[in-house]
């Protein structure tokens, strides 16, 4: 990471860990792993499957909390509370900024979510799980998600560069919420006779960025294998997608009239 | 030749006002002058005047319409360009989660200080500014002046040869304009250019060795603030006393005051020797006769009056 992206990666970071909302939510995701182990218990046969399961889900929507509400927030902040000025005052290029809160971000979600990646683990040996070749997929999936993470925190920021966080919020829950849908989406096409229906679903599957195939909760939590096609495939999508968002966030950002 | 500290060209600014079917408002309009190298240099005007957006497009934050600017022969749009300026926002807001050394320390990573050096330069900097004994304060906790204080010390971190304060007194109480005075005296020693925008017409006419006046948008004039009140037509004072018996000439009763038991009038430079010619053959005491020498608040209220009757900017149809 060069000099000048680095210092804002890590202010970022620490803004992060400095605010207290980000510690209750680390504690409430640990919180909802203690509840498995509750559940578990009760379940007869299916504890390991229950744990990691709504371990997995936990991890899945609090990192989505995070990166939504933090994101979202990401450029905007800086701009409303007039932080950045002095910051651009200095050498520093609006895309390394960009970069660097991005990074930030990315740095959070990652060291939360290995927190989080800990408490599973702990509750899974605490239920007597033990370590097995299945348990790759665990982390495989944990790694799904973190690639999902990054495409929506690549997200929220590209928002958050041109409009309020409530806005920013309402677009980047619309396009994650459609593409998790995005295969369903795709069917519909399929299914229609109507040209117009057809062009406008291929090209929502084709504008939103697919998190379907990141979801890899269940697979995990049955123990079934990954496909390394599958990882690479994710990793080169999900890199690409957010090269693109950053290079967006970059064009609209660098224009922008700092009020 | 070296280049000027800075050089304005043409600079004009246009913002959109309105959403549905947005009109461009005049912020700014073909301003140009230059500051030398090592003056401390005041830029005057109302709110509203354009002395922000000049500043602001000064650093980059936002985008001429038309028009640039060059910093020590740099154009504004280079990046080099930031390691040769210092900047104080105004009314500044820092990330308030830090304290005032790690403030500093997260600003000064973006010049090529080696991490001891760094250190070093963080420690002399908060204690340049009286800010030692709050250097590991969270920010949030800091009152206006230590903010401000803050604020200078990461705008002259690096040595900046050129520093650009945005109305640095602004808020403060007497004690703290009389430190941030003496930091611009301590940057004007070291032979450093400053340029700050104040409406504090007393720090301007103490500290500067030329002002520009910015009224609308648009350039009232420039140049040592003495030269800058000169522009304007001057009046003669004529102090006098009445000798016993004698009655002051009717056409002059209306521009004396009485005080105890002297008069005194304000007459136009051009019209002093009828005036005195007036006096003499009413036998009148002459006790002194001095130029009036309009302090630049005058010229300032007699611009901002002028400007408030045009009510407001000049709006441009695109």
């Amino acid at each position: 990471m060069s000099a000048t992206v680095r210092p804002v990666a890590i202010n970022t970071f620490r803004e992060a860990v400095r605010d207290r909302v980000l510690y209750n939510l680390v504690l409430f995701a640990l919180l909802m792993i203690g509840a498995a182990i509750l559940v578990g218990g009760v379940s007869i046969g299916i504890v390991q499957l229950v744990i990691i399961n709504l371990g997995l889900s936990s991890i899945s929507i609090f990192g989505l909390v995070m990166a939504i509400f933090i994101g979202v927030g990401l450029v905007y902040k800086e701009m409303e509370k007039r932080t950045l000025y002095s910051l651009l005052a200095k050498p520093i290029r609006r895309w390394q900024f960009l970069v660097g809160k991005y990074a930030g971000l990315l740095l959070t979600l990652v060291v939360n979510t290995a927190f989080m990646t800990l408490g599973l683990a702990a509750a899974f040996f605490y239920v007597g799980g033990h370590i097995e070749r299945a348990n790759l997929s665990v982390l495989t999936a944990i790694y799904f998600i973190l690639l999902e993470l990054a495409m929506v925190t690549a997200l929220a920021m590209f928002f958050s560069c041109f409009s309020s966080p409530m806005l920013s919020t309402l677009y980047t829950l619309a396009i994650y919420i459609t593409g998790v849908f995005a295969n369903d989406i795709h069917g519909i096409g399929d299914f229609t006779k109507s040209p117009a229906v057809l062009g406008v679903t291929r090209a929502i599957y084709y504008l939103v960025p697919n998190f379907h195939d990141f979801n890899a909760i269940a697979t995990a939590a049955h123990g079934d294998s990954i496909p390394f096609a599958l990882i690479w495939q994710n990793s080169l999508y999900a890199a690409l997608y957010i090269l693109l968002l950053l290079i967006a966030s970059s064009a609209v950002f660098s224009r922008r009239n700092l009020k | 030749m070296t280049a000027p500290a800075i050089e304005i060209l043409g600079l004009t600014k246009d913002y959109p006002v309105g959403f549905w079917r947005p009109k461009m408002r005049r912020s700014l309009d073909n301003l140009s002058f230059q500051v030398e190298e090592g003056e401390v240099f005041g830029f005057l005007g109302p709110n509203g005047a354009g002395k922000t957006t000049t500043m602001k497009l000064l650093m980059g934050l936002i985008f001429p319409t038309s028009g640039t600017a060059r910093v020590r022969g740099r154009a504004i749009d280079d990046i080099e360009m930031h390691r040769e300026i210092g900047y104080l926002p105004e009314q500044p807001y820092f990330y308030d989660y830090l304290t005032a050394r790690e403030l500093l320390d997260y600003y000064a990573q973006f010049s090529d200080f080696s991490s001891v050096e760094r250190r070093e330069r963080v420690t002399r900097f908060l204690e340049r500014v009286g800010l030692t004994a709050a250097a590991d304060i969270q920010l949030r906790k800091f009152s206006k002046g230590m903010l401000q204080r803050a604020g200078i010390a990461q705008a002259i971190l690096h040595d900046p040869p050129v520093v650009i304060l945005d109305e640095p007194m602004s808020g403060l109480d007497p004690v703290g304009r009389r430190e941030i005075r003496d930091i611009i005296l301590d940057l004007k020693n070291q032979g450093r250019t400053v340029f700050f925008s104040t409406h504090i017409l007393s720090d301007a006419e103490m500290l500067c060795d030329r002002v520009a006046v910015l009224a609308g948008g648009k350039l009232q004039g420039v140049g040592a603030p003495r030269d800058i009140v000169a522009m304007k037509a001057h009046a003669m004072e004529v102090l006098f006393e009445m000798r016993e018996g004698r009655a002051l000439p009717a056409d002059l009763a209306a521009q004396v005051t009485k005080i105890g038991g002297r008069s005194r009038m304000t007459v136009p430079e051009d019209q002093l020797y009828l005036a005195l010619e007036k006096l003499r053959g009413a036998e009148a005491r002459i006790l002194s006769v001095s130029p009036l020498h309009p302090t630049l608040e005058d010229y300032f209220f007699q611009l901002v009056g002028g400007a408030r009757t045009k009510r407001g900017l000049e709006e441009i149809s695109r």
